[in-house]
């Protein structure tokens, strides 16, 4: 039973061959995946056209449903945006090792979930023409944009984030793009002696990396926080019935944390049997992240129950009819739908036995983001359904062009993650090294007998080598 | 002048940091720790007990970025708002402070963000050319000890690169 988070003993030039090995030629099941999301993308460009075409009328959008799948879809890509960065920066903070293998695919995740979402109120506008008044400069009638609108602030706080988990995405790959640069020829050779911005790696060079990775943590940690809170002001600052709740920022927070880990989950063991990454994607680094999945889950549990706890107790009749609507309406299938699979579900990740199954891990991670996807739109939706006005109560289902373009998010996303992990380091390599120099140098044999062996485990692994960098 | 680079790569940190404790106790007349640059594949976490506290000024460039985020922040949203006469308020605050907090913090970051990324390019001295004894071994999982000398002690530090099973000598002339 591998028990511990990594080999210390991997040879450092292994490391580099292992990861520049998975950004080379694509095999066949690389371009089958490249031509499904790229289908996938078309079925969503062409609902798009035809919306476009001939308005917001075949979306099914309509009064009192002006909001559906659309914005629930980009409330849960923002949400799968905020594992990534955030964690890797808390996780980084509190000097937590076994993110350095996971974490780089990880933030590329977030910048791309972002990519994604930032799509979705475009296309919820119908007059895409008209995107750019959220931007605030002074138009010919002298007029800026509404400052109190969260829905403003979504637009300042998406581009900050987008922007910033970029960077540090990029800051991060800064020293791995210059071993590309030394190891690549042709176009991908110019690529990395640009994007390696010169890096050397002299100790001047180190000293003022580790002090801007710190920093960039530092900032981001608030900024994604606040994020997923304005995000939530969306509709806590609505007075909707269902939307108008204090605790809903947490809510979404934890919310946007759940089905971001999920999503580090699928593409963890996707990464792993693809690139064959054994060796560096650990099942005790698949059992940590599940740790902290399930951790975050039954945060996520608990806000749910006190959404329903607070509204049940809170007198308001709206609010409590909307609520119960929800358990027993015509969304009620869905609704008991991502109950189950956000608050049952995820008891499967506390099972030690299911936690080193890849499969089984596999398919949980998919439920508990169809769990997720549904929590945001059985937030969107029912509420809109059953609002103030009982004249104006009404079930809407989305149509095709709604769904095609919730279906085409999805390949976006993977499109651009399949070029990521061919243009650029799924695995961070210098980090990775640095996992194995401390393990190597810094665990005792006995520390690492207490910490990394487990009192079933017979047989002692060899004991870690003192040598040092090549073994 | 002529001023001499060598550089020599080792196997592991620890011929390398011997290397530069000698370096350090002046065991050459005439070279001190200030003239050594270390390279590696990664950041050794004792590497300024052995080069000494050389800091960094990136944390001033982000305490500048953030404040003046906040100040750009504020005053662009409060400039914006003051146009009032265009835009009636409606008997709410023309500068309403709650919401521009919301938004002046989000400036913060994205200065301070962005002042960091330009204090870490000046710092590092990123976007120049790479030296000419740059080792692509150095990214692999050699330590590179690069020293700018004067000629007189070239001889001196290959001896003390040779005393710590240096695995190859390289050097530069530069006028």
């Amino acid at each position: 039973m591998q028990t511990k988070d990594i080999n210390e003993n991997i040879a450092w030039a292994k490391i580099n061959e292992d990861v520049l090995r998975s950004m080379e030629n694509p095999r066949k099941g690389y371009w089958i995946a490249v031509a499904a999301c790229i289908a996938m993308v078309m079925c969503a460009v062409l609902a798009e056209i035809y919306q476009y075409q001939v308005g917001m009328g075949p979306s099914n959008l309509n009064w009192p449903h002006m909001w559906d799948l659309y914005i629930a879809t980009f409330v849960f890509w923002i949400g799968m945006s905020h594992s990534g960065t955030l964690l890797s920066a808390i996780l980084h903070i509190i000097q937590a090792d076994w993110r350095k293998p996971i974490y780089r695919f990880a933030e590329a995740m977030t910048t791309f979930s972002l990519m994604t979402a930032g799509l979705f109120p475009i296309i919820h506008l119908g007059r895409v023409w008209n995107m750019y008044w959220v931007l605030p400069y002074v138009s010919d009638r002298g007029i800026w944009p509404n400052f109190r609108s969260p829905l403003i602030w979504d637009a300042f706080a998406i581009t900050t984030y987008l922007t910033s988990s970029a960077l540090f995405l990029f800051i991060g790959m800064i020293p791995d793009l210059a071993i590309c640069r030394d190891n690549a020829r042709g176009w991908r050779q110019k690529l990395y002696t640009v994007l390696s911005l010169g890096w050397q790696g002299d100790d001047r060079q180190w000293r003022n990396f580790r002090k801007i990775y710190l920093l960039m943590a530092c900032f981001l940690i608030p900024l994604a926080v606040s994020v997923h809170s304005i995000v939530s002001a969306d509709f806590a600052m609505s007075i909707m019935p269902g939307w108008h709740i204090t605790s809903f920022p947490p809510y979404f927070v934890a919310g946007a944390l759940y089905s971001g880990c999920a999503a580090i989950i699928t593409l963890f063991i996707i990464l792993r049997y693809f690139f064959r990454f054994d060796e560096y994607m650990t099942i005790p680094i698949l059992e940590k992240t599940c740790k902290l999945t399930f951790a975050i889950a039954m945060v996520w549990s608990y806000l749910t129950l006190i959404e329903f706890a607070s509204v049940w107790y809170g007198h308001d009749m709206v609010a409590k009819e909307s609520l119960l609507s929800r358990f027993t309406g015509p969304y009620a299938p869905f609704f008991w739908l991502m109950l189950f699979c956000g608050i049952v579900a995820p008891f499967a990740l506390a099972i030690e036995k299911f936690r080193r199954h890849l499969p089984t891990m596999f398919v949980v991670s998919l439920v508990l983001n169809l769990g997720m996807w549904l929590e945001r739109w059985m937030i969107v939706t029912p509420t809109l359904a059953t609002s103030y006005h009982p004249f104006a109560f009404d079930t809407m289902w989305p149509s095709m062009v709604q769904w095609a373009i919730v279906f085409g998010s999805f390949g976006w996303f993977g499109l651009l993650f399949l070029i990521f992990v061919k243009v650029f380091p799924s695995v961070s390599m210098y980090e990775v090294k640095e996992m194995v120099f401390h393990r190597r140098h810094y665990h005792s044999a006995d520390l690492a007998t207490k910490f990394h062996r487990r009192a079933s485990d017979r047989e002692e692994d060899g004991e870690p080598s003192t040598e040092g960098a090549k073994s | 002048m002529k001023r001499y680079y060598v550089m020599g790569l080792f196997s592991n940190f620890e011929e390398a940091f011997a290397t530069i404790s000698e370096i350090r106790s002046h065991a050459i007349q005439g070279v001190s720790v200030d003239d050594v640059t270390l390279k590696s594949p990664i950041e050794h976490p004792e590497i300024e007990e052995i080069l000494g506290d050389r800091g960094s000024p990136v944390p001033k460039f982000s305490l500048f970025g953030a404040i003046f985020g906040i100040c750009f922040g504020f005053l662009f949203l409060a400039s914006a708002q003051a146009t009032f006469l265009v835009q009636p308020a409606g008997g709410k605050a023309v500068i309403p402070l709650p919401s521009n907090i919301v938004l002046t913090y989000e400036m913060l970051i994205l200065f301070g963000v962005i002042s960091t990324l330009i204090g870490f390019m000046i710092s590092a001295r990123l976007m120049t050319k790479r030296h000419p004894l740059y080792s692509e071994k150095v990214s692999v999982d050699q330590i590179g000890v690069m020293l700018e000398l004067d000629e007189k002690n070239v001889d001196s530090i290959k001896d003390l690169f040779k005393k710590h099973k240096v695995l190859e000598i390289r050097e530069e002339v530069s006028q």
